[in-house]
C-alpha cells in the first residue's frame, strides 16, 4: 500500500488491511494527516484538527486490534465529524462566531457509538453557519472549496465533510440533512451520502436547526461503508423522544448486488424545470443501467405536491429554527456581548454579532410565519400541505420498492455565485427537501460527470427501509466506476 | 406581498435580531421575494387535510421518573459568559 493510495482507502478497505495487521491504525492516522497537509490549505474542510486525539485514539485502536477482540469495522479508521454534532471536551462551533468557544459538556449519542466502535477523529468540519446553507459558504469563518474544482462550492450544509471524505481528508464522515445538507454535498462532491428515515438515527447532541427534519447520516466512498456507519450510529436513544424504538438491522445484509424484480419509480416532477439538461441526460442513463441490473423501471411516475415541497420546508424549517434559535441569549454559553445598556441590549447585540446574515434571515422568516395572524396561513398551511406530500409518497410505495431521482438540479456552483439571491440558492435543494418533509430515507451516490464536474443520483425509500436504498445503491456501485474516482488535487 | 420597512423592523425587534438599517433595506427586499414565492401555497386545496408536525407520528413519548444526577455544576457553567457563586449571572431585567 503506497502513500499515495493508502488516504483513499474505504472503511472495508482499511478494515481488511487493520485486521491483518498490514497497516496499523497509527500509520494510517499519520497518512491522513500528511493528507491534510498537503490539500487543506486549498481545500478547508476542517473547522479544528484534533490531531492529538486522533493519535491516541489510533494508538487505543490498534491495541483492540492486535488484542482480535472488542473491535468493529469502524476501529481505527480515520473519521470527520460535522461540527454540529456535540464532542465532550472539543469545540463545537456550528461555524458561528455565536459558538466560537463553546465545548460541549457531553457527547452527542452518536459520538458514543463511534467512540465505542472504535473511531479515530480526525477533526470537526466546517459548515453553513447552523446547518443553514447549501453552499458553504454561510460558515462565519471561512468557505470550503470543492475538491474537483476549487473555484466551486462543495455544496452544503455538510460541505466540510463532504470535501475532507472527496480529498482524502478522511475515510468517512458524519453529516447532517435537514433538507439535503447530506445528500446535495455528497453529490457536489462525488461521494456517498445518506439520510437515514426521521427517527432511525438519535438527535441528542446534534445542535438543533428543524427538529421535525434533522437527520444525521453518514458520507462516505461507497456504498457498503455507509451501510457500516449507519449500523454504527442507528438504534434507539430515550434521550431523543422522536427516536424510533425499533430495531436495527445489519444493514450491510441485503447488500447482494442483486435487483432483479425490484420496482422503481421516476418521479416526473423532479426533473424541474431549470434543470442542467447533461444532468438531466446523466440521471437518465443512471436508471436504465438499473433497468439493465434487473429492475423494472416505471418512468412516468407523478407525486403532484412536489412543486410545493419547496416552500413548505422554508416555512417549516424557519419556524422550527426561530423557536430552537431563541436559547442563544449570551447568558448561558456562547458568544455574549456584554457592553450594552442593559439585559435587552446585550441580549439582541449578542444576536446582532453572533449570527450570520442567513441565520438571522431564517429567524426572522420563521418569526413571521409563527406571529398572529399570519400563523394560519403560513405555518399551519405547510403543516398541512406536508401531509398531502407524505401521502403521495405513501401511495407511490405500495406500487413502488424505491424511487429514483436526481440530487441536484445541477453540478457544484461558482463560490459567490448565489450569495446575494437567497431564493436562488435555496432552490438547489428542490429535489431533497420532499423526502426530509415526508421523512424517509434517501441515498446520494456518483453516477457521473458533467464538464468534470460529479453528478448525484437519488434513491428514496419506504420509512425506515434503508436496506432497499441501500441495496439499489449498492447494484449500481458494482456496476459501474464513478465511485472510484478521485479529484485531482 | 411585499413587507413593509415597518413590519421588518417589527419582526426583527421580535427576534431581538438587532437590524441596522442597511440589514433593513436588505431583508425587506429578500424576505419579500420569498413570501412572495410562498403565495403559491395558498393556491394548494388543503380543506379537510389534517397538519403533519413530524412524519413519525409517536405521541406521549415518557419514561420511568427516575432520579438521576445532573453534569457538575462547575461543567455546566463552565461556558457561562459571566457567573457568581455558582450562578449565571445577568443584567439586572427590573431597572
Amino acid at each position: 500500500m503506497d502513500s499515495q493510495t493508502i488516504h483513499y482507502l474505504t472503511i472495508h478497505e482499511a478494515h481488511d488491511l487493520l485486521r491483518r495487521r498490514e497497516v496499523s491504525a497509527r500509520e494510517l492516522m499519520e497518512a491522513t494527516l500528511t493528507r491534510v497537509s498537503e490539500t487543506e490549505e486549498r481545500v478547508r474542510s476542517y473547522v479544528s484538527l484534533t490531531e492529538e486525539l486522533a493519535l491516541r485514539q489510533a494508538d487505543e485502536a490498534d491495541r483492540r486490534l492486535t488484542n482480535g477482540d472488542n473491535f468493529s469495522p469502524l476501529t481505527g479508521v480515520p473519521g470527520a465529524i460535522k461540527d454540529v454534532i456535540c464532542t465532550d471536551g472539543f469545540r463545537t462551533t456550528c461555524s458561528s462566531r455565536m459558538l466560537e468557544n463553546f465545548v460541549p459538556p457531553y457527547n452527542a449519542h452518536v459520538m458514543e457509538q463511534l467512540l465505542s466502535a472504535g473511531l479515530v477523529m480526525v477533526g470537526k468540519t466546517n459548515m453553513d453557519e447552523f446547518a443553514m446553507g447549501s453552499s458553504t459558504e454561510n460558515s462565519a469563518f471561512f468557505p470550503t472549496h470543492n475538491p474537483w474544482d476549487l473555484d466551486r462550492v462543495p455544496g452544503g450544509s455538510s460541505g466540510g465533510s463532504a470535501a475532507a471524505v472527496a480529498a482524502g481528508e478522511a475515510v468517512y464522515a458524519l453529516g447532517s440533512d435537514t433538507g439535503g445538507s447530506i445528500r446535495q454535498p455528497a453529490a457536489l462532491c462525488g461521494i456517498v451520502g445518506l439520510k437515514p428515515t426521521y427517527g432511525r438515527v438519535s438527535r441528542y447532541g446534534l445542535v438543533a436547526f428543524a427538529s421535525s427534519l434533522d437527520q444525521i447520516g453518514p458520507m462516505t466512498r461507497d456504498v457498503t461503508d455507509a451501510a457500516l456507519v449507519l449500523n454504527a450510529i442507528a438504534g434507539h436513544d430515550p434521550r431523543d423522544s422522536t427516536s424510533a424504538p425499533i430495531e436495527t438491522p445489519d444493514f450491510t445484509a441485503g447488500l447482494t448486488g442483486d435487483i432483479k424484480g425490484l420496482r422503481l419509480g421516476v418521479p416526473k416532477e423532479y426533473f424541474v424545470e431549470g434543470m442542467d439538461a447533461n444532468v438531466r441526460r446523466t440521471v437518465e442513463t443512471a436508471v436504465r443501467k438499473l433497468e439493465e441490473l434487473g429492475a423494472t423501471v416505471d418512468w412516468d411516475v407523478s407525486l403532484p405536491s412536489t412543486p410545493h415541497a419547496l416552500a413548505c420546508y422554508y416555512i417549516i424549517a424557519p419556524s422550527e429554527a426561530s423557536a430552537n434559535l431563541a436559547r442563544y441569549d449570551g447568558v448561558k454559553y456562547g458568544f455574549s456581548y456584554q457592553e450594552g445598556e442593559g439585559m435587552w441590549d446585550n441580549m439582541e447585540k449578542t444576536r446582532q454579532f453572533g449570527f450570520g446574515d442567513e441565520v438571522k434571515r431564517r429567524i426572522m422568516l420563521g418569526t413571521y410565519a409563527l406571529s398572529a395572524g399570519y400563523y394560519d396561513a403560513y405555518y399551519l398551511k405547510a403543516q398541512k400541505v406536508r401531509t398531502l406530500i407524505r401521502r403521495e409518497f405513501d401511495a407511490a410505495f405500495e406500487r413502488y420498492d424505491a424511487l429514483v431521482t436526481a440530487v441536484t438540479p445541477t453540478t457544484a456552483f461558482k463560490l459567490g455565485e448565489k450569495t446575494q439571491d437567497p431564493l436562488q440558492m435555496y432552490l438547489s435543494d428542490v429535489c431533497t427537501i420532499p423526502v426530509n418533509i415526508a421523512g424517509l430515507p434517501a441515498i446520494s451516490l456518483p453516477c457521473g460527470f458533467v464538464d468534470g464536474l460529479p453528478v448525484g443520483l437519488q434513491v428514496i425509500g419506504k420509512p425506515f427501509d434503508e436496506a432497499t436504498v441501500l441495496r439499489v445503491a449498492h447494484a449500481y456501485e458494482q456496476a459501474t466506476d464513478w465511485h472510484t474516482a478521485r479529484p485531482s488535487l | 406581498m411585499p413587507l413593509s420597512k415597518e413590519e421588518v423592523e417589527h419582526i426583527g425587534r421580535l427576534a431581538r435580531v438587532g437590524l441596522t438599517d442597511e440589514d433593513i433595506a436588505r431583508f425587506q427586499e429578500q424576505l419579500s421575494d420569498i413570501l412572495e414565492y410562498f403565495e403559491a401555497l395558498s393556491e394548494v386545496n388543503t380543506d379537510d387535510v389534517p397538519p403533519t408536525t413530524q412524519s413519525l407520528q409517536l405521541q406521549n413519548v415518557e419514561r420511568e421518573d427516575v432520579p438521576k444526577p445532573s453534569y457538575p455544576k462547575e461543567q455546566v457553567l463552565a461556558n457561562a459568559p459571566q457567573q457568581e457563586d455558582g450562578y449565571f449571572r445577568v443584567r439586572a431585567v427590573l431597572e
